[in-house]
């Protein structure tokens, strides 16, 4: 029987202004991060209602990692500021429920900081797959 | 039902060299709503552009997907291509298969299956698109300078010349900022005054330029084309209109022992004053800290002398409130405080100076009348050392800048260049770390200073200045002869290091436009955009951007009245389509929404509403003014009823993505 390496599955949100062309640069950089994180662009952190996260979960994503742009530069002025309490919030909504609250996780990632965003991506990772596969809020219905 | 069309693009072999482009257009091909896929090496290429647009012609398509470089690179191509072939341009969506999937993965079986997720997801969101249009907004077609300095000015009469109204708001009583205070200007070493004051004449008497001088920018409302800004003109006491600049009250008033701002405090002003001779306004001003009348409410002397009647000891704080299209930042630079460099003896003799104070002992107008005599005794000075980069490129200290202030080495060699000149029988001493002389006659003028003026150039670092009886000892290193150096001086000037005006940080907050950490201003692109700030309608000029000289300043002031003026010229402004809009019938007008919202883009308005039961009923209901919405989306979180969303970043086409991610 052949083992194969497990991988997390990752939905990270970045807002368009910072975080994005963070993840921009990192691949104009060449700098790797893991295949099994994908990236959903909204205009701000701010714009990921809780919803989206608890979606995720429910469709079977093992991590819910939000990039915005550092407290004080967002490009709405205070957008990421809402994204902090709200994900406070959730996020210890979703220890309650059970989820490990390293699963999520909020990061402020500049457009000048591919290396950071690279970075960041392969810890998280590295992270959730050490928490193994989520199953607390998957939705088996939802299972191929 | 769509019928969406899918480009995959090889990029050459940028996104082909790791993802087999073949093979994901074939696994798209199978997504729901796809009716057309294709692959090519450059879909941004005229060959690629018109091969989607006789896709959009055959197979007609209704939206389209372009698995490319990152949307921030050529979304706004791919719009325009659809909008060519008579496609709303939101109906195309971009898959990042070369910055976040090709460039990040060099293994071709990953690339390839990540690129068809990404391409899964962007299918998922465009089906879910709606064509949007976007709204427009008119230009008030006047701007405002913040700051009177040179880079103001020439921003000033460059957007007048163009025919727009400008008006210069200062906080000092003049116009002029620290050009004016300066001596003589480097490489030509023409007099400072000489060129600037007649650009300031230029200015007072420009029927398009209004300067508000004495007064402060207190607000900042609105958005590009449409800004509402309250300024707070300051009470002078004086007059304006009436004031003829004849002086009699500055020379007649009894309070005459007030530190001289203008000389860096290096001699005394009257309580009533007017800042230097070729000041504009011309109007004298009352220093409400030191005047005996309206301190105590005795003295008077100033009206009593005045002819024309202008002094108005009752004068108040006056608001204004006045609507621009663009706002130009030109807040300046001040030297730092030396306060924490102790170690140079600046606050322990009075023969320590920086190079400001320096300029204005030099100047003919100046507290000495240009004659350069050491501050305290008034003797002619033999030996003067300079010290370089004090507070600048101080990384990882505790005090000072980790930035190069610019202009330090030029003007450096300039103060010893004119003081050999008019004294040969002074030695003048320059400690540096390097001489930084890049520009245009600059490095020329440099080695004219060693060479052919005698100036003791010595890399190295001064380490401490001890007053010791008549004389200054230097204790510095010689770093090229290895060597600890002694010297006595008459006279020590630092070069002190600059920084942003202390008026510039609450100003960006006003203005949302964003600053370094050192609060210099942040420029939309460091290369491609240095005269615009990220917020749109904002531009910079002048030192508020970074350290620059005098040429760079006014380059950069021209510039950016080059950007005001195409703001200005166009009659309206289009709009982002990727608005927030509530859906009036899910609305409670609990106004959470319009809390949240920081641009103040949401209104109430009453509706009434056909119930079921035939009746009308009237609700509150919230509206998003277009123009105003920048599309961060907070409101549509924050909105307990889910009637709030976002064009283009719809809750379901969010949903949409999160699910293919995940399937």
């Amino acid at each position: 029987m052949q083992v194969t390496e497990y991988k997390p599955k990752i939905v990270a949100f970045c807002c368009n202004w910072c975080s994005y062309a963070g993840a921009d640069l990192a691949g104009n950089n060449r700098l790797n991060y893991p295949d099994n994180i994908k990236i959903i662009r909204v205009p701000c952190s701010c714009r990921v209602n809780p919803m989206f996260i608890l979606r995720a979960f429910q469709r079977g994503a093992d991590g819910v990692i939000l990039c915005g742009c550092h407290p004080g530069d967002c490009h709405y002025t205070s957008g990421n500021y809402y994204t902090r309490r709200r994900m406070a919030l959730l996020f210890s909504m979703l220890s309650y429920l059970g989820i490990e609250k390293e699963r999520t996780r909020v990061e402020w990632v500049s457009a000048a900081e591919g290396a950071k965003f690279a970075a960041t991506m392969n810890e998280f990772s590295a992270q959730v797959a050490a928490l193994g596969e989520n199953k607390r809020l998957e939705d088996l219905r939802c299972k191929p | 039902m769509q019928r969406i069309g899918v480009f995959v693009c090889w990029c050459g072999t940028n996104i082909a060299g790791t993802v087999d482009v073949k093979r994901v257009a074939d696994a798209l091909r199978n997504e729901p709503g796809v009716v057309f896929s294709a692959e090519y090496q450059y879909m941004c290429s005229q060959a690629g552009q018109d091969m989607i647009k006789n896709a959009i012609r055959e197979h007609n398509l209704t939206g389209f997907v372009v698995c490319s470089c990152s949307p921030r690179m050529h979304e706004a191509t791919f719009r325009k291509t659809a909008e060519a072939a008579g496609l709303n341009p939101y109906m195309v969506e971009i898959a990042n298969i070369r910055e976040q999937c090709s460039w990040v993965h060099k293994d071709m079986e990953i690339g390839t299956e990540k690129a068809i997720v990404l391409g899964r997801t962007a299918i998922a969101k465009v089906n879910l698109n709606a064509p949007l249009t976007p709204g427009e907004s008119p230009v008030t077609k006047r701007a405002l300078v913040i700051g009177g300095g040179i880079a103001g000015i020439q921003t000033a009469l460059d957007i007048a010349d163009a025919g727009f109204p400008v008006d210069i708001v200062e906080t000092k009583p003049t116009i002029g900022g620290k050009m004016a205070q300066i001596d003589k200007t480097f490489p030509t070493l023409d007099c400072a005054a000489c060129i600037l004051t007649p650009k300031m004449v230029d200015a007072a008497q420009n029927d398009k330029i209004r300067i508000l001088s004495y007064s402060e920018v207190t607000d900042v409302r609105g958005f590009v084309g449409n800004f509402s800004v309250t300024i707070k003109r300051k009470a002078r006491y004086v007059n304006e209109e009436i004031c003829t600049g004849c002086g009699l009250c500055t020379e007649k008033c009894p309070q005459k022992k007030v530190p001289n701002e203008f000389n860096l405090g290096m001699d005394t002003r009257r309580a009533i004053y007017i800042p230097f001779a070729q000041a504009i306004p011309k109007v004298a001003t009352i220093d409400a800290d030191y005047c005996t009348m309206l301190k105590t409410g005795k003295c008077g002397v100033c009206a009593k002398v005045c002819t024309a009647g202008a002094i108005d000891y009752t004068q108040k704080d006056l608001i204004m409130e006045e609507k621009y299209g663009a706002i130009v930042a030109a807040t300046g630079f001040n030297p730092i405080s030396m306060e924490p460099f102790d170690e140079f003896a600046y606050s322990q003799s009075k023969d320590v100076i920086t190079s400001l104070e320096l300029e204005r002992l030099m100047n003919a107008a100046g507290p000495t009348s240009g004659q350069f005599v050491r501050p305290s005794d008034g003797k002619h000075p033999h030996k003067i050392v300079f010290v370089q980069c004090v507070g600048s490129r101080c990384a990882g200290a505790s005090k000072g800048k980790e930035y190069c202030s610019k202009i330090c080495c030029m003007y450096t060699a300039k103060h010893a260049m004119l003081i050999r000149d008019k004294y040969p029988d002074t030695e003048v001493y320059v400690f540096y770390i390097d001489v930084r002389t890049p520009g245009k006659n600059f490095d020329e003028f440099y080695r004219r200073a060693v060479e052919e003026y005698g100036v003791h150039y010595i890399k190295g670092m001064v380490g401490k200045v001890t007053p010791t009886g008549d004389t200054l000892r230097v204790q510095a290193s010689d770093l090229l002869a290895n060597k600890q150096i002694l010297i006595d001086a008459d006279l020590v000037v630092l070069a002190a290091a600059i920084e942003p005006d202390k008026s510039a940080r609450p100003l960006a907050t006003m203005l949302t436009a964003s600053m370094d950490t050192n609060d210099f201003f942040t420029e939309a692109h460091p290369k491609l955009r240095p005269v615009e700030s990220p917020t749109a309608g904002v531009f910079l000029s002048g030192a508020c951007q970074g350290p620059k000289d005098i040429p760079e300043t006014v380059s950069q002031a021209s510039a950016a009245a080059a950007k005001v003026i195409g703001l200005l010229v166009k009659d309206k402004l289009v709009c982002n389509a990727c608005v927030a809009s509530s859906d009036e019938a899910m609305c409670n007008g609990c106004s959470t929404c319009e809390r949240v919202c920081p641009y103040g883009a949401i209104t109430y308005a009453d509706k009434e509403f056909r119930m079921p039961d035939r009746t009308t009923r009237i609700r509150r209901v919230a509206q998003v003014n277009q123009a105003v919405c920048q599309g961060c989306g907070a409101c549509t979180v924050a909105c307990p009823s889910g009637a709030m969303d976002l064009r283009g970043f719809s809750n379901k086409q969010i949903m949409a993505e999160v699910d293919a991610v995940c399937k």
